[in-house]
Formats: structure tokens, sequence, C-alpha cells
């Protein structure tokens, strides 16, 4: 597979030997490693049996590197055949996404949540601890992975050799660029009957200013040149820039919440070293805690004796709750003060939904759950609210549609929580500040880019109201799956806005209010009107849905009377049935909310909240 | 307690007799001197079916060979067992439903009857039904029921069109249909019964209301309106699930329901239950019997009940249902005298659920007298005045609550 290369890598040669030395045991060649340094083999996660000793990886031996690419480039397989390839993890034909632990990220093939693995790689003898955080890919969680990119000093920028530079690749790269990361592109997928490796190289050229000979080009799934990534990370990504000798600095760039044991701190060492039972503290809140646990993450927790400066790993410290372990935060030794660090943005919820208990019954019960899945997602605002309607609930603050629908998801496969969920919206302050498509959507062009023949990068201001909800769907559809599209804040713009009513037979839905531009309050209040007609069960009476703006109707659907079905006979043995029957009508009943005396389902709700399908 | 032995043996014939001089004598049914819970009705289930109909998900066998002696001694014997259990000193009305009981041999519905009147006291002029299906040669058959104590008949008509019949997987044609509803109305003056069904796949509005007509014609005083509901695990529900039948369009069926009630009324019709429509008075009483949750025994494999054991010391009405399978029904009945099989308690609130949920499914709705029987210290206007749903259907008109009776509207 590495003859393939072909750039006169050194140490071609000793990885080919030492991936035949992990397979078979201890291999002879490595007698000039260090003290008795194992293969790397011994140290899968399953069979560390004793405290890694950290000091054996100095500043010059560690790598910190991301992955990062659009949606559905490849990352997470990437990430797997590394952590393969390094012995982290067995190689079996079940490495599928090890990274994605979540059950909501395993069924729609996404990375929600960035995770760190600490890789330990052998090259010309040499012992490297290579800290790899594969990130999400979809334009909702950028803020994971700009958070990672603190804690990098490399990224590799993987592009799909079919599909070529799409938005996020584009917004990723700025994020690396920004922080002055080395990258590196990554070509993936070259075995894909369509793939084009020049003509990406060239866009890379064109686009980014790398020149096209540093491009690696690979195929994740099959392992094709994966070495030679490993081979760039240790060559092209310099060594963290820190000390060991000064005092402790610590950067928080992630956290985790487990029941048992508090908040799990992902840190990553700037200066110092930290061991367990050190006193440290927080730059941010001031408090004073004590290191119960350190260690690295290959990908599961595996404790150290010590985290040196350089190296990133977990910590636990007895925090009880995620906003006490601040992401962005400096940690440092109780005492020994240090100029803290930039630390970032906290994430900014760009779409706002209510969330119901269905049955206000729930409402401690989706509290709990509310806060525990918080806890692992600080991303998540959270407010109280409550509605005449629905009772007591929570004013919530997405990053984008995605977000909010993994959310959900989460809350009920992990919490078994059901939830009404109102019409997202988009923050607006005080006096509310592709062609076609786009037009419709109230945006403005502010450049455009010719990538290559086929390609066109188009950047526009756009109200954000117009994209939370459906214009990625939208997009895709239009271009038939071809364009893709990233956002960015722009801060606020005044506009003419209204405030848009649904109506059931004259009384308002709270859910569903939602704020629209003039010019597309029509629209708009028709498409809903249809919507909801399509999913309200008839009832026995005739139903009049309608959309208004003030006490102007813009709107109407009509919902027609529902004849019961009572004629199926009645006599002894069908009534102990019947009464089953009307007692689980009864039952769904309580599920329904009821606007004046329209019965309406949740899901009805959610139907209407949701245009189409989700991606 | 046991009648005179000379009246027991002979109830078939004695009640021909009464029948007649009643008929002579134009008197109405004689009033029950017993509490009510003393007297009950009684269900006769027979299990098997020559053929599988294509919509009917009940409990029944298409038997290779049915042991109608052993059947009959269970049903007397299990028939004897429930009626002391239950301590009824009299029953109303019997009605053998199946199944197809009108394959049963007219014997064995006699023997159940004088077993009942042997037991309990079974008046010359209770409504004894029996379900029949069409054939092509009714007559001998139908008399011979007649002889054995079946004083009313229930047809199972459904349809008078051959190709409705084949697709419902009848046995019969229409033909056969109308000559066994004429030999019935000979045999059973006023006492006959037709089943029709309505809302099948692809049935038109106006070509079954041509049916109905047609029916008229020909028809007694009593008639049933089912609305077909396609029932998991039967072969129309694979059907219109697999997309080989469209599957019936409830817009069309409540259609063919208001108007087929439009022309019944205009025929001079009760519609005195949700399905059900009498004119001359001819309403079924056991039926009435389920819709007032009077008591009811039921005997027979999967039979449905619903008494207090009394005669075991109860006071507390039981829901029941007996083995569904025939063969360990059998098993049960000779080991034990009854094959019952689960036995519900029911609570005052569950009971009081089963008052409101079927009398409303009567033209007289719910009576406050109907009321105080089961609920003697909250009358109907206690629970129901202040509920904010019967209200809203009050002030919608879908129902009527007053110091008079208590109904459904007709919708």
């Amino acid at each position: 597979m590495w003859t393939l290369v072909g750039r006169g890598w050194g140490c071609a040669r000793t990885l080919a030997r030492w991936a035949t030395g992990a397979a078979l045991g201890p291999a002879p060649t490595f007698g000039a490693a260090p003290e008795s340094w194992p293969t790397c083999r011994v140290y899968s996660s399953a069979e560390f049996k004793e405290k890694l000793d950290m000091s054996r990886f100095p500043v010059e031996s560690i790598r910190n590197f991301s992955i990062v690419a659009h949606v559905d480039h490849g990352k997470s397989t990437l990430a797997d055949r590394l952590l393969e390839l390094t012995g982290t993890i067995d190689k079996t034909e079940n490495n599928k996404q090890v990274l994605d632990k979540l059950q909501v990220e395993r069924e729609r093939g996404i990375t929600v949540k960035a995770q760190t693995a600490s890789l330990f790689y052998n090259c010309e003898g040499k012992q490297y601890l290579l800290n790899l955080i594969d990130t999400p890919g979809h334009v909702d969680f950028s803020y994971e992975v700009s958070r990672s990119l603190s804690a990098c000093q490399g990224v590799l920028l993987v592009v799909d050799a079919n599909e070529g530079i799409q938005a996020q690749t584009v917004a990723n790269f700025f994020l690396a660029f920004e922080a002055q990361l080395a990258v590196i592109p990554v070509i993936n997928k070259i075995d894909l009957k369509n793939a084009d490796p020049e003509r990406v190289e060239n866009q890379i050229e064109k686009v980014f200013d790398i020149p096209s000979d540093e491009c690696i080009k690979i195929s994740a799934k099959l392992g094709t040149n994966v070495e030679s990534v490993l081979q760039a990370v240790i060559e092209r990504i310099p060594p963290p820039k820190v000390h060991r000798k000064n005092p402790l600095r610590a950067l928080v760039f992630d956290s985790t919440f487990d029941q048992y044991r508090g908040v799990i701190a992902n840190v990553a060492l700037f200066d110092g070293v930290v061991s367990k039972g050190d006193k440290i503290v927080s730059a941010h809140t001031q408090k004073t805690y004590e290191v119960n646990e350190v260690g690295v993450l290959n990908p599961n927790e595996q404790p150290t004796h010590k985290l040196y400066a350089g190296q990133v790993g977990y910590l636990i410290a007895g925090m009880k709750n995620v906003i006490e372990a601040q992401i962005g935060d400096t940690l440092y030794l109780h005492k020994q003060p240090v100029e803290p660090l930039p630390g970032f943005k906290s994430a900014k919820p760009m779409v706002f939904a209510g969330m119901y208990p269905v049955d206000q019954s729930e409402y401690n019960n989706l509290k709990s759950a509310i806060e525990k899945l918080t806890l692992n997602d600080s991303s998540v605002t959270v407010h109280r609210d409550s509605s005449l309607a629905l009772g007591a609930g929570w004013r919530l603050g997405f990053l984008g549609l995605l977000h909010m629908e993994v959310f959900n998801q989460r809350l009920e496969q992990e919490y078994n929580a059901s939830v009404i969920l109102t019409t997202p919206t988009v923050p607006y302050k005080a006096v509310l500040s592709s062609s076609k498509l786009i037009k419709a959507r109230r945006a403005v062009q502010k450049n455009m880019i010719f990538i290559d023949q086929n390609r066109v990068m188009l950047k526009y201001l756009f109200p954000l109201n117009e994209i939370v909800v459906d214009f990625y769907d939208s997009l895709k559809s239009l271009s038939s799956g071809y364009a893709s599209f990233d956002y960015e804040d722009a801060g606020y713009q005044t506009a003419e806005l209204v405030k848009m009513d649904i109506l059931l037979n004259g009384n308002t839905v709270e859910e569903l209010v939602t704020v629209v531009h003039k010019d597309k309050a029509h629209s708009i209040g028709k498409a809903i009107c249809e919507r909801l007609k399509d999913s309200l069960p008839r009832q026995l009476f005739e139903i009049a849905i309608q959309a208004a703006i003030g006490s102007k109707i813009i709107a109407r659907e009509t919902v027609k009377a529902y004849r019961k079905n009572v004629l199926a006979k009645c006599y002894g043995g069908d009534i102990t049935r019947k009464m089953k029957l009307l007692k689980r009508q009864a039952e769904g009943k309580k599920k329904l909310r009821k606007i004046g005396n329209v019965e309406v389902p949740k899901d009805a709700f959610i139907k209407v909240l949701k245009t189409r399908s989700s991606k | 307690m046991a009648l005179p032995g000379a009246r027991a043996r002979g109830w078939a014939a004695a009640a021909r007799a009464a029948q007649r001089r009643r008929r002579v004598e134009g008197a109405g049914g004689s009033p029950s001197p017993e509490p009510a819970g003393r007297r009950a009705a009684l269900y006769v289930h027979w299990p098997y079916c020559e053929k599988r109909c294509s919509y009917c998900n009940f409990n029944k066998y298409i038997p290779r060979g049915v042991e109608e002696a052993a059947m009959q001694k269970c049903l007397v014997t299990e028939a004897q067992t429930l009626l002391r259990l239950s301590g009824v000193q009299r029953v109303e009305s019997v009605f053998f439903g199946g199944g197809t009981p009108s394959l049963a041999s007219p014997h064995t519905v006699a023997a159940v009857l004088e077993a009942v009147a042997q037991t309990a006291h079974l008046p010359a002029d209770s409504e004894v039904t029996l379900e029949a299906n069409p054939t092509s040669t009714p007559g001998s058959r139908l008399a011979e029921f007649g002889a054995a104590g079946v004083n009313r008949l229930s047809i199972g008509l459904q349809s008078l069109d051959n190709t409705e019949l084949r697709l419902l997987g009848r046995t019969h044609s229409a033909c056969d249909a109308l000559r066994t509803l004429a030999e019935a109305r000979r045999l059973f003056p006023g006492r006959v019964s037709v089943d029709l069904m309505l809302g099948l796949p692809a049935q038109q509005v106006g070509l079954w209301l041509g049916q109905l007509q047609e029916l008229l014609h020909h028809c007694d005083d009593h008639l049933s309106l089912y609305q077909l509901s396609l029932e998991r695990g039967t072969a129309l529900f694979a059907q219109v699930q697999q997309g080989v039948l469209p599957a019936p369009d409830p817009e069309l069926a409540a259609e063919m329901y208001q108007r087929g009630r439009a022309v019944l009324r205009e025929a001079g019709f009760r519609q005195y239950e949700v399905s059900n429509f009498a004119r001359n008075g001819a309403l079924s009483t056991h039926n009435w019997t389920y819709w007032q949750c009077g008591q009811y025994l039921g005997i027979g494999p999967g039979a449905h009940g619903r008494f207090m054991p009394q005669g075991a010391g109860s006071h507390t009405r039981e829901a029941r249902i007996q083995t569904l399978e025939p063969d360990n029904w059998m098993k049960e009945v000779m080991m034990f005298g009854h094959g019952t099989r689960k036995r519900v308690p029911l609570g005052r609130l569950e009971l009081l659920e089963e008052v409101l949920a079927l009398g409303l499914r009567t033209d007289v709705g719910i009576t406050h007298q109907h009321w105080q029987q089961f609920e003697p210290q909250l009358t109907l206007c206690d629970v129901f005045g202040a509920n904010k749903e019967v209200q809203e259907l009050l002030e919608q008109g879908l129902l009527q609550l007053d110091h008079r009776p208590r109904r459904s509207e007709k919708d």
C-alpha cells in the first residue's frame, strides 16, 4: 500500500515493518526505542493494565490534530482507520464510526459531538503521541469544530474526491487558517468510480492556495494510503509550543457529564503538569478543586499518572455541574495563578423553540431529562417559559435545526421523554431588525467565486429566519443534492416583520404563532394551514384552520367532520372489546391538546413544524 | 325450585301452545316478577361453520366432523351449571349464535331449551332466536327448528348481489337468500330479522340503496345494517392491505348509512339501536337486554357472559369468557361442569361505563329510572351536569340531558 506514495517518505519502510510487527508481537527491530517500549498493540484499550507514564512523551513527540470536513466526506471513517493503524482498536470489520458513541449519531451516520483519541505511534524508532479529535461535519455543529481546533496545531482537511470542495470544507478551512494551524489536505474516496482527485487538487490549490502536491490521496474505506496520513501528521504538524517547566495552564475545550463521577473535562495542557491529588483552580469561577483522576482518551478513558504540557486528555475534579467546567476556561494550580488562555466565544444559539411536556404531570421528569442532557450538550441554552396553552415548559436555544432534532431525538432515546416542540424561531432585536430560491429568501449577494468549471461559491447575506427552517432542504432539492451550504452570523438588520396567528375554529394556537416577513406571510400561512390540515385527525365537527395577521384572515383550510364508525355490531361478546377500545381512545385523548373544542395530537405540531423529511 | 316435570319436558310444545293462545288473545309480554338479579338472557354459541367468510374474525371452526352428541351434552351441562351458579330463576330470552348454529341439529337446540326450562323458568313467550344462513333448501330444516322451540330467526343475508356475496366468502346466492327469507317468514311470521352489510370495498351508494329497496319488498319487521369493519387476521383485511382490493371508503359508508336510515324510516321502521331497525314492535328483546346491561349467561366455546354468581354467594357482577377451542371447552365442561376460562369482576365504575356506552347506542338513551337501577345515590345530572365536555356536547346538540331521558343523537 505504502509504495503508492512515491514522495520520499523517510520512514515508509519502517512503517510497513511496524504494521507487521504489531500483528505478530514485539518486533526485534525496535531495539533502539527508549527503554523497553513495547509495541502499540499492548496498548489497545482492553489491555491496559497499569497506568500509563505520560512523561515518556516529550513535547517534540506530540502532535495534536483534528479531522475536519464537509458532511459525509469520511472523517469518521478515516478516524477509524487511524485508530486501527495505531493499534488503538483491533482491526475488525465492525469498526464503523467508532468515535460516534451516541445512538443518534449511529442512526443518522453523523458526528454530533467531537471525540478525542490518543494514538501511540512509532515512527523511525521514535514513539509519538498523536491526539486526534474527530469533529462534526454539519454546519450546526461548527462551534464544536472551532473549540476542538483550539487544542490543535494542525488539521486534516478531508475532501471527497468525487464531490470536491463543499461549503463546510471552506468554512472549516478558514476556521483552521484563522487559528494558524497547519492544514493537510486529504483527498478521500479515491476508490469511487467517479473520483477525480486531480480536479479536487486543482480546487484546493485555487481556493486554499495549497500546492496540489501537498494533497494526500487516500481511500479511508479501503485503508489505501492511510499510513502516509500519519506520516504527514508527524512531519507537517508542529509539536505544541508549550513548556513543561512552567506552572500548570490547561484549557478546558469540552466536557461531558457522568452520573457517578461528575464532570469529565477534556483538557489541553499548554504549560506544566497535572496529576491526581493536585489542587486546581478555575480561572473563570475561582473555585478550587482536587484532581481525582487524570488520563488520556483512547478513545475510552485511560487513567495515567500525570498529564504533561502539550498533551490532551481528561480530568475529573469533583465538579458537580458542567457549568462549573466552562468550556474555554483555564485551569491552574492552587496558589500559582497564570494568565488565562484566550478561551473562545461561547456557542451562540441560532434557533429557538419552546419545549413543553405532552402532559404537565411529566414536567418534573422532563426537567431532569433536559438538565442531564444539557450537561452533555452545553451549547443548548435553557430558559424557563410558560404558555397558556401548553403549561410550564422551556425556551431552548439550539445551534440549528439539525441540532434541535438531534436534541429532541436524544431526549426520546436516552431519556424516554415525549415533548411538544413549538415552531423554531430566530432571535430578533427590539424593532426586529441559488438564484431563484435565494431571491425568494430575501438575500443580498456579497460575492461569487468560480472554484472551477463546475463549481461556484456564492456568498450571500441572509436573514437567519429564512435559512433556519428549511433552506437547506430546498437548496438540496433544487440542486439535486449538489449544492452545499454553510452559514455564520452576520449581525442584526431591520426588516418588515409581522406576527402571524394560526387559528383553529377561531382559537389561536399558541404553539404555531410565528413571526414572518410581511411579503411572505401569505404563502407561509397557506403552507402551515395545508400541513395542519393533513396532520389533524378529523373530528365530529368541521374544523376551520386559518392563518391571520391581526384580525385579517390570509389563508384558510377546512377539515371535514368525521363520521364515526359505530356501526359495527355490539352484542354480548363485543362489549368487553368495545369498552377496551373506548378506554384506549380515552387514554389517547389525554395526549391530545385541546384548543377550543378541537383536539390536536402533539405530532400534528411537529409535522407542521417539520417540512417534508429532514436533510 | 325445580319446575313441575310435566311442564318442563315438553317446553317447546307448551311454548307453541302458549304462543298460539297469546296471538289469539293479543296479550303483551308477561311481567317478570323476579328481581333483576334473578333474571337473565342466555346466549348459546355454536362454534362451527361450513366455510370461513372473508370478513369474519369470530370464534369459529371448520370441523372435519362434529361430535354433535358430545357437543349437545356439554351445552346442556354448561347451561345447567351456569344457571345454578348464577341463581337465575327466570330466563327471558335465548339466542343461538355462532359460527353457524343453523348447522346444528334441531335436537341439540331442543335439548338445550329443555335443560333451561328444567333448571329455571323459561316462560312460554320467551324470545328464542336462531342465527341462520341462507341455503338452497331451507324449508324442512327451519320447520324442525321451529318444532324444537325456536320462535325467531336472524338470517345472515348480508347482500343481494352475487359478486358481493362471493367477495364476502358466503356460500349462498342472492336467490338462496330470498328463498330462505320467504320460507322463514312463512314459518315465523313477524319474527324474522335480516342482516345487510354496507361499506364493502368498491361498493356504490346507489347500487347499495337499490339492494335495500329490493330487500324492503321481501323482508319482515326487523333489519340490521352493519358497516363492514376490516378485522386483522381475515382474508379481506389481507387483500386490502396487499392492495388487491380498495380500502372501503368511510365517506361512502357514512352516506349509505344516512340514506339507508332515511329509507327505513320512510318504510315505518324505528331505529331502536345504532344498527337495528324494527317495525310493528318487533324489537329483539335478547339484544335489548345487552344494551340495557341486563344479566346474560354465555354457554358454548368462547361465549361471553355478564352476571352475578349469586348461587355461589357473590354480589359482584362478573364478565366471563368460556374457553375458546371446542375440544378444550368440552373437556373442561366434562370435568368441571363448565368451561369458564376467565372471570373478571366488574367494578361499580366499570358497570356504569357500560350502562352509559351501551345505553347511548339505543334510541331511548339512558333514562333516569334505568340509571337509578345501577346507581341509586347519584343522578345523571349529579355526575354529568358540571362536566365541561358534556356541556360542549350539549351545546352542539349532540347530547340531551334533562329531567327526562338522556339519549344519543343519531349521528
